[in-house]
């Protein structure tokens, strides 16, 4: 303030600089809305950049190698075979699907339950130390996850089941369960919050019990919230990489059992990719399998935007 | 009016942020153009890549000005950095294909191999395991394709712990040196490995993940070897006496699973990698790779090689 009145005087000498001044004004006040109109667009253009570049390094292999047929019926992936290298990704498929299959088993319950535990029941201290809580367990790193599957889980089942070997399918499913199972609560929760309170209290004029009003009124009001929870978690349970890679066992063959190794479609594209000879047909087949899991993510997600917009148009 | 002092004062804050600019970068270059450090960069296997790191340290004393940056990824990694030009030196633990030779070859360049050790591939098993020994021609009927063996009962043992006695093969992701190498020597050439093995994605993983499962047997640098597993004993015709895995037996090539471990540079090296590089090969540096477990390229004597290596340097 003592400044501006120092330079009161000076008005006059200042006057045209004023106008230059102003300008560079404009300039910046433009160079800032480009910068966030960038930022604005950015996820798009990133979204765009990554499809663009996975489908280019891809689409050689797509157009002169590629089989569909084998690539979704043949269990057989050997793509370093000198004889004769076949990329059937069905192995991997099914991997990846029973391992998310098993981990939503367990995320489903947990969360689902925990997420009506602490809209619904939980208040004060209790509610904020579980929120915090939920949100710790979303905060370990894959990888921690991974070894606890490869060095604990691993004799643990073998132990416990009897089994030949540990690192299977329970034994991702139940560690992605885990790791998927924080975002599913936050967002589950989120749709129970959203369901006006005059509803739970018109149940309660009613005579409903507290548990009617969860599961006659609360749960059908959130059910596209609820829905898009768990697709978010199975999206979740499809690109996880490391701690599937680490806890499947990593083993291409169709699974009998539960208690059979698999290998995981990230898992094969993080081991494979680094050590193959950039341009070959095996790293265009991993590229493909790089579009096939954007594919398939995409439109998990897109279709948990959809039901999301549909729970907010009522 | 405010304005107008903001502008100046915003001005000021871009003329103030321009010289510290100026300053940090004419700083950061005096830094660069006092050092007369040379880097060598050496890439590649991950079973090489502790020795390597032991020799770049203990280069450092034979010649300080020379740092020697190591980093590991994998055969693959390294001999695609040495096509590309990034690295002095590729770390390998299988040969060149003769497609990459020919990719260093379109580049202008030769690419010159250097045997620096040998490393004992050992077999290894979960320590309750009763097997002592086994063949080549087993080993390839439990893991090469069509192969029949998927149950340790068919070796006529029984193994406490392990349920319905099925046989785990642990072995390596695809495009490892080990996997390639051990494809070669037990497989053959032509033959693929049988589906359904688990396939980890270093060597010390496999011999963790065989040391806690009693069904499971794997194949690992002998390395990586540790007192709570077992390593099985190896002939080449069933009914010859097996060879247990040592550097000693590596040395000598009487086990039949030891691979050589290369060093690969662009041409004939010259000046600082020369140096190096005859260092690696010289007494001191091979008893740097007996120390890490692997065999040295000829028999030393390492006990006693402190003097001898001081005296030929």
């Amino acid at each position: 303030m003592a400044d501006q009145k120092q330079e009161q005087p000076m008005q006059a000498a200042t006057s045209i600089d004023a106008i230059d001044k102003r300008n560079l004004d404009w300039f910046l006040d433009k160079g800032v809305q480009v910068l966030i109109f960038i930022g604005g667009i950015s996820a798009i253009i990133f979204v765009l950049g990554i499809f663009v570049f996975i489908t280019k390094e891809g689409f050689d292999f797509v157009l002169s190698r590629f089989d569909l047929a084998e690539f979704f019926t043949s269990p057989n992936w050997r793509p370093t075979s000198s004889a004769n290298p076949t990329y059937g990704a069905l192995a991997l498929i099914v991997g990846t699907a029973s391992v998310t299959g098993t981990a939503m088993i367990v995320a489903i319950p947990f969360s689902l339950g925990a997420a009506i535990y602490i809209g619904e029941f939980a208040t004060g201290k209790t509610r904020e130390a579980l929120k915090i809580l939920v949100e710790l367990l979303a905060a370990i790193p894959s990888v921690v996850w991974g070894f606890i599957g490869l060095s604990i889980m691993n004799a643990l089942i073998i132990d416990l089941f009897n089994v030949p070997i540990g690192l299977n399918i329970f034994n991702a499913g139940v560690i992605l369960g885990l790791m998927a199972a924080p975002i599913m609560t936050t967002i589950a929760e989120d749709a129970l919050k959203a369901v006006p309170d005059e509803y739970r209290a018109a149940a309660e004029a009613m005579g409903a019990t507290r548990w009617q009003v969860i599961r006659k009124v609360v749960l059908p009001a959130a059910k596209n919230g609820l829905v898009a929870a768990v697709l978010l978690g199975v999206g979740r349970g499809f690109g996880e990489t490391m701690a599937v890679l680490m806890a499947t066992g990593h083993s291409v063959q169709i699974p009998d059992s539960i208690f059979d190794s698999v290998r995981a479609l990230t898992a094969t594209i993080a081991a494979e990719l680094g050590e193959t000879a950039v341009g070959s047909d095996h790293y265009g087949a991993l590229f493909t399998l790089g579009i096939f899991l954007f594919i398939v993510t995409f439109l998990i997600n897109l279709t948990a935007d959809l039901v999301v917009r549909g729970i907010k148009k009522k | 009016m405010t304005m107008q002092l903001l502008a100046k004062n915003t001005q000021r804050f871009w003329l103030a942020l321009f010289i510290v600019m100026l300053l940090a970068g004419c700083g950061g270059r005096g830094e660069g153009g006092s050092s007369g450090r040379v880097v060598l960069e050496n890439k590649g296997s991950d079973t090489l890549v502790n020795v390597a790191q032991a020799w770049a340290e203990a280069y450092r004393e034979v010649n300080p000005n020379l740092a020697i940056a190591v980093t590991g990824g994998g055969s693959g990694t390294g001999i695609a950095a040495l096509i590309n030009g990034t690295v002095h030196i590729a770390n390998a633990s299988r040969s060149m294909k003769d497609s990459e030779k020919e990719l260093v070859r379109e580049k202008g360049h030769e690419p010159i191999e250097f045997i620096v050790g040998y490393d004992a591939l050992a077999v290894y098993v979960h320590q309750d395991n009763p097997l002592t020994e086994t063949t080549i021609a087993q080993l390839a009927e439990i893991y090469g394709e069509g192969g029949p063996t998927e149950t340790w009962t068919q070796l006529g043992i029984e193994v406490p712990g392990c349920a319905n006695q099925e046989i785990i093969r642990v072995s390596r992701q695809n495009n490892s040196g080990t996997y390639v190498y051990f494809r070669e020597a037990v497989l053959g050439k032509q033959r693929d490995y049988k589906l359904g093995s688990r396939d980890m994605h270093g060597s010390k993983d496999v011999v963790d993940l065989v040391e806690k499962t009693p069904c499971a047997i794997g194949y690992s640098g002998l390395a990586y070897a540790t007192d709570h597993i077992k390593m099985l004993g190896v002939s080449t015709v069933a009914g010859e006496a097996a060879v247990s895995p040592s550097t000693a037996t590596a040395i000598d090539r009487t086990y039949p699973i030891a691979r050589p471990l290369f060093m690969y540079t662009l041409g004939q090296p010259t000046g600082n990698v020369k140096e190096y590089l005859d260092w690696v090969l010289s007494d001191e540096g091979q008893c740097i790779i007996h120390e890490k477990g692997y065999a040295p390229v000829r028999a030393i004597n390492c006990d006693g090689g402190d003097t001898t290596a001081e005296a030929t340097e």
